[in-house]
């Protein structure tokens, strides 16, 4: 019994550096995008409040707040007040299978890192991302407004048809690693990151991934030079700052995702575990802004041709000549 | 343990049918088939398959309900002149059985944190179910998979566009 | 050869932002760093004197009819000979564009933009300039120029005294 409640103790612990850090990273990588997008536009960024501009987003947040929370009429009430958490809240629930670190052992205890170490967890993930989209749509729907509904639309499809290429891209990585579990698709990339053993598949994995977390290119959903604000548009103060947040959990979540499944999780020489793990997630949030910054955006019906005519069959491919050669490799 | 929490998951997974049924708004309707979705997959985890679980969220939840919704939001299915969207009351056996769900998931993660005493005999691991599905049950398997395949081209074949006819 | 375009085409942008990351970006820190506009930059208006010290304006109207938002508004009066001035002159800076337009109408150079651009203020009110706000003590741009000494209405000279004037023309006479 005593171990049992050391473990629970353990967990929320875990459960709570987890929250803590992951919205205060997020709160930052507002800023870092602000900031490095406005680098990469010649601009400084928000530099105004505090050193270089540090504070910034303590003052978001309290501009958030004392907004006005308008509801629109005829707008269906409940839906609209509960969709923007949900996204914020799928995007959280994802990093309890998220491995940041090796086990270590503590008062005797061996402790993986990770809040829950499900033998499906990679499932659990794509599963979390495809609920995903319900904040988004059911928001876009409850508002009651064109564009909403337009921006809610436009994700549904989009969520349809990237997430099935994001699925594709994955099955060589678990073929390679035997396992669904994360922990284990970790270990199976001490030596090699799965970036190099699986290249085409990392890529259609960055594409999919991006598509389907709405980041530009690939922001239809709330294309503000066609539909305004998108899903967003009849949302204001903290209930948008929910939806704003939940997008860059996401990218922080794109970024584990990333990181363990392709490149190499806490893998890395002479620093501490944790360390690689975050260097290697804020890396590739830095991708995305990367992207951000240099991609326009392409047409809602290329998007959908390109993901369907050559994402998914290049997938099928790549899975094919994986498995063949692993049994090759194997036999 | 098990057994009552596979009752009180039965009971919410009935009510919510049932609710979905009742509800006029199809998006509604569609809240409430989700949530009965979730309560069934997390019946398949306590009978000991996770993996079936996980499929239930991701192909029914996540693809096969997003896709009714695309199709009752592209239609405009849902009642054009709502006339202030449903109060709190109509929502509460939403956020009744929601509560509930969340609960019984709480509970089996306080139980068993590590996921690793999935020690019923009946416990069905991935590698289980994927020998299960392409050994011994390949065959039917092939046929629904063939059975979805002549779907998808009937389908394509009546929305197809004719050359000079313009769209059917 | 299109793919391989493409391709390129993809990934020449990133390169470039790259690039970009890494430059001294060319935004000026405003409060602490200030550019010197240049002298015909059209800001803060004010009104100019003669370089005998006089007003110039003889308040007739053209700047205000000349505003495309109608911020100008004055009231005429004369003095005992005859010589027209502002009463009162005020110009509205919370609804002029600095258009310059007020400007170019004025015969009498009297209106004139200057690149004094920090005019905001917390207080609407205070945007609200009245003439002695807008007058000022020199003549602006143009420090020769005095509008009586080329016509009027013998203010600054007799009528048809002025150097590059005609005398009154006599209606009764057929002489040309
Ligand atoms: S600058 Fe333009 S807007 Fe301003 S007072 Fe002169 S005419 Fe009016
Ligand atoms: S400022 Fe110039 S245009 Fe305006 S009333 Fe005076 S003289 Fe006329």
């Amino acid at each position: 019994m005593n171990t049992a409640i050391i473990t629970v103790i353990l967990t929320l612990c875990k459960l709570a550096l987890i929250f803590g850090v992951v919205l205060s990273m997020a709160a930052y990588l507002v800023l870092a995008e602000r900031k490095l997008l406005g680098r990469m536009q010649l601009r400084y960024g928000p530099n105004r409040i505090g050193p270089g501009g540090m504070i910034q987003p303590l003052c978001d947040v309290i501009k958030l707040i004392t907004k006005e929370d308008f509801i629109p009429e005829r707008a269906d009430k409940w839906l609209f007040l509960f969709a923007p958490g949900l996204t914020a809240l799928t995007a959280l629930l994802s990093f309890a299978v998220v491995p940041f670190a090796p086990p270590v052992t503590l008062f005797g205890q061996e402790l993986p890192m990770v809040v829950c170490d499900l033998n499906i967890g990679l499932l659990y993930l794509l599963g979390l991302s495809s609920l995903g989209v319900y904040g988004v749509v059911l928001g876009g729907w409850a508002s009651n407004s064109k564009y909403s509904l337009l921006g809610a639309m436009r994700s549904l499809g989009q969520l349809l048809s990237y997430e099935l290429a994001m699925g594709l891209a994955l099955i060589p990585v678990v073929l390679s690693a035997k396992s669904f579990s994360i922990t284990e698709i970790v270990m199976s990339q001490a030596t090699l990151p799965n970036l190099v053993k699986h290249p085409l598949a990392f890529l259609i994995f960055m594409i999919s991934v991006a598509a389907e977390s709405k980041r530009t290119p690939f922001d239809m959903p709330e294309a503000e030079n066609e539909i305004v604000g998108g899903f967003h548009t009849e949302y204001s103060g903290m209930r948008f700052g929910l939806f704003f947040v939940g997008e860059y959990i996401n990218l922080i979540v794109i970024g584990a995702m990333v990181t363990v499944l392709f490149l190499g999780g806490w893998h890395g020489p002479l620093l501490p575990p944790v360390a690689w793990f975050l260097i290697k997630v804020l890396f590739v949030a830095f991708v995305f802004i990367w992207a951000r910054g240099s991609m326009p955006r392409p047409r809602y019906d290329q998007l959908m041709r390109f993901g369907w005519t050559v994402m998914i069959p290049i997938g099928v491919i790549n899975i094919l000549l994986t498995a063949a050669v692993l049994l090759a490799i194997n036999s | 343990m098990a057994s009552i929490m596979f009752y009180l998951l039965s009971l919410i997974l009935l009510t919510a049918t049932l609710l979905c049924i009742f509800q006029r708004n199809p998006v509604h309707a569609v809240l409430y088939l989700v949530l009965g979705f979730f309560s069934l997959a997390i019946m398949f985890y306590l009978l000991g398959a996770p993996l079936v679980a996980a499929w239930e969220v991701i192909v029914y939840a996540g693809a096969i309900m997003v896709l009714f919704l695309f199709i009752i939001m592209m239609l405009g299915l849902a009642p054009q002149d709502r006339p202030e969207g449903p109060g709190w009351q109509r929502w509460l056996p939403f956020v009744i059985l929601m509560a509930a769900v969340l609960a019984c998931t709480l509970v089996i993660i306080a139980l068993d944190p590590a996921a690793t005493a999935q020690g019923e005999p009946y416990s069905l691991g991935p590698q289980d179910f994927g020998e299960a599905l392409f050994g011994k049950y390949a065959l039917a398997v092939q046929v629904v998979s063939f059975q979805l395949l002549f779907a998808a081209v009937g389908a394509y074949n009546l929305g197809r566009i004719q050359r000079g006819k313009g769209k059917p | 050869m299109t793919l391989w375009r493409d391709i390129k085409g993809t990934l020449q942008p990133f390169w470039i932002t790259l690039g970009y990351l890494f430059q001294k970006p060319v935004t000026i820190q405003y409060p602490e760093v200030k550019r010197t506009p240049p002298p015909r930059y059209r800001a803060r208006i004010v009104l100019t004197r003669d370089p005998d010290g006089g007003e110039r304006c003889v308040a007739c109207h053209l700047c205000s009819g000349a505003c495309p938002v109608d911020c100008i508004s004055m009231q005429a009066a004369e003095d005992a000979d005859g010589r027209r001035y502002a009463a009162w002159f005020r110009i509205n800076f919370s609804r002029c564009i600095f258009c310059g337009l007020c400007a170019e109408a004025c015969p009498t150079l009297a209106i004139q933009m200057t690149p004094d651009y920090e005019i905001c203020n917390r207080d609407i009110l205070n945007l609200v300039y009245e003439k002695e706000d807008l007058l000022i003590d020199g003549c602006g741009k143009d420090t020769q120029y005095n509008f009586y000494e080329h016509a009027g209405i013998g203010v600054a000279n007799e009528r048809g005294r002025n150097q590059d004037e005609y005398g009154p023309v006599d209606p009764k006479s057929l002489l040309p």
